[in-house]
């Protein structure tokens, strides 16, 4: 039965050694061989040599670190004296441990991968786009990139990431600022400097759970030491203006801790993400339990439990891997820019074949010439942009977690600047005529190669 | 340079003749599965059987990875208690399963895809979203 081929076997293990490094070995071996994190396509920092991640924006998280450290530090300063003199000597010891449980969270969800998923190879990418194209339905419009499947007997559409150049999984989401696909995608929160979803949505749960415990538990001390400093009819400005610092920061941060603290235990208990929340994609004309989401099981305590104690899954971007040799090569992968750095490195290494496929379908189509106008056949690099004209645009994914906010009356104080920026970043990265708009010019040498095709130019975009 | 008929020349010579891409099974919500579908492009080199074996028996493995059951419970209740810091000494269950994962699959590339041609790669290193089996091209190799 199986055919008889005249080849002979190879070691797998040889082969995940590229070919071109048996040349270049002596080469490599001055080199240092890179770290998977060097090169990361997405907008991220990262620190300890890979094993601390962070959002490039670390958003208001020196803020938030700041107040909580300065309010517990007044708190065992000049609080905690009073207290344990008058009261008992456990009140520093709860809001020690408190204080520890909650910075701990806090670090682990800033510092932890929120379960981004690696952007698609070149490969996977070009296989995609022929499954894609041979699935029938070309009319005059390009096909609209998503694409339907039942999950638990309901319908679901995925849809495609045109950065990542894959379908999203179910409950998965693009996030503009950090210019990753995110697993179970919950929000970015600017507070905690990093987005939230699969892998760290626990730990941000116990952080604002903890937190709320933290804030009220000060806030009663508080409100006890000014009490008792009444009754007791001592100088009240003297020793208590820190007090009443303490009483401020503390009555602003609870109604909107422990409004979020409420808003995230439901979603919980109901396997639910803000973002889907926030659009509404289950939302139930029936009853509460029985709500249209596939992936509820129904039950509050079961729900809980697999959101939160459930196994914990690993990173998918094997940040302290080291590269292959053969794509140790890009140049501006680290640095600043604004344009996404993953085009040129995957430009400088796509299979030439899928992309001159891909190039010549485009030219060759008749969707293409119905859709522009005559001068246009120029522009054949930027066919593939035309699909992500005509597909719907992404969700607003970075807003999601501010406008949550206001739609539930939380906190009103933390939203308005953050939204513009995020917006406007979400067109800067999602829109791939930003990516066009500059020459790359290992994109011009595929061009080189169609050699039907007519003077092709780059025609910057505005 | 001396010609040499070692494993590299082979390397060299064994051209990549496609890719075939096995994706996610989603009909089960989130969990890691994958489709079981026998793929045309590998209908002349492998056993049908022996290939969706292969799946079913990864998908078994990952759905013991993400199995709900008492040990994940106490294992996440206890990382809860202690602030999440016993992750930093302990391996998770998951990552004990996806080592064995990881040896499964090179097991089997060892003993059935690479006679055959063909290379499996561990889906973890593709973001668990695609099993992908590479087919080598069907080259006598002169000696």
């Amino acid at each position: 039965m199986m055919k008889n081929c005249e080849y002979q076997q190879i070691d797998p293990r040889a082969l995940a050694v590229s070919p071109s490094s048996a040349q270049n070995h002596t080469e490599k071996k001055a080199r240092r061989p890179r770290r998977k994190w060097e090169a990361f396509p997405g907008k991220n920092r990262f620190f300890c040599n890979g094993r601390i991640i962070l959002a490039r924006q670390s958003g208001v998280l020196p803020l938030t670190l700041g107040l909580i450290v300065v309010t517990c530090g007044l708190f065992f300063a000049f609080d905690c004296p009073f207290l344990v003199d008058h009261l008992t000597v456990f009140i520093p010891v709860i809001g020690g441990v408190l204080f520890v449980f909650v910075v701990i969270s806090l670090l682990r969800t800033s510092f932890t991968d929120p379960g981004i998923l690696p952007r698609a190879t070149p490969d996977e990418a070009a296989d995609i786009e022929k499954q894609i194209d041979t699935s029938g339905s070309s009319t005059y419009r390009p096909p609209p990139r998503t694409k339907e499947i039942l999950i638990n007997q309901q319908v679901v559409k995925l849809k495609y990431c045109f950065t990542c150049k894959m379908f999203r999984p179910p409950r998965t989401s693009h996030c503009s600022l950090c210019d990753n696909c995110v697993e179970r995608f919950d929000h970015h929160c600017p507070w905690v400097g990093n987005c939230v979803g699969k892998r760290n949505y626990r730990f941000f749960y116990s952080f604002i759970i903890s937190l709320s415990f933290l804030t009220s538990f000060i806030f009663g001390c508080v409100i006890t030491h000014i009490t008792l400093l009444i009754i007791e009819m001592l100088s009240f400005l003297d020793s208590s203006s820190c007090t009443v610092v303490e009483l401020v920061i503390c009555f602003f941060s609870i109604w909107s801790i422990l409004g979020l603290s409420g808003f995230h235990t439901y979603l919980v208990a109901s396997n639910l993400t803000t973002n889907e929340d926030i659009k509404g994609s289950w939302s139930s004309k029936r009853g509460s339990d029985d709500s249209g989401n596939p992936y509820s099981y129904n039950s509050i305590i079961t729900n809980c439990c697999v959101t939160l104690c459930g196994p914990m899954p690993p990173s998918l971007i094997d940040r302290r891997g080291f590269l292959p040799p053969n794509e140790a090569v890009p140049a501006a992968s680290v640095s600043e820019i604004e344009l996404p750095p993953f085009v040129a490195k995957n430009d400088a290494h796509m299979c030439t074949q899928s992309t001159k496929d891909v190039l010549e379908r485009v030219v060759h189509s008749s969707d293409f010439h119905g859709l522009c106008p005559p001068s246009t056949p120029k522009t054949t690099p930027l066919g593939p942009e035309i699909f992500s004209i005509a597909a719907p645009s992404t969700e607003p994914s970075p807003s999601a977690g501010c406008t949550r906010q206001h739609a539930h009356q939380s906190a009103a104080t933390t939203c308005p600047l953050f939204t513009k920026s995020s917006k406007r970043d979400s067109l800067h990265s999602i829109n791939p005529a930003f990516r066009l708009a500059s020459p790359s010019p290992s994109l011009s040498r595929v061009t080189l190669i169609l050699g039907d095709a007519p003077d092709i130019g780059f025609i910057p975009l505005p | 340079m001396a010609e040499t008929h070692s494993l590299q020349d082979m390397r060299q010579q064994a051209a990549v003749a496609a890719k075939v891409f096995i994706q996610r099974d989603y009909t089960n919500g989130t969990v890691c599965q994958f489709q079981t579908k026998f793929p045309s492009d590998l209908e002349t080199r492998i056993d049908k059987q022996q290939f969706e074996e292969t799946v079913r028996t990864l998908n078994n493995l990952y759905a013991e990875a993400e199995k709900l059951g008492s040990q994940s419970y106490i294992e996440g209740c206890l990382a809860c208690l202690t602030a999440y810091t016993v992750f930093l000494c302990m391996e998770t269950h998951y990552e004990k399963v996806l080592k064995k994962i990881a040896k499964f699959v090179q097991e089997q590339n060892d003993k059935i895809y690479a006679p055959r041609g063909l290379l499996l790669t561990d889906p973890i290193e593709r973001g668990l979203r695609v099993i992908e089996v590479t087919i080598f091209e069907d080259r006598s190799l002169t000696r």
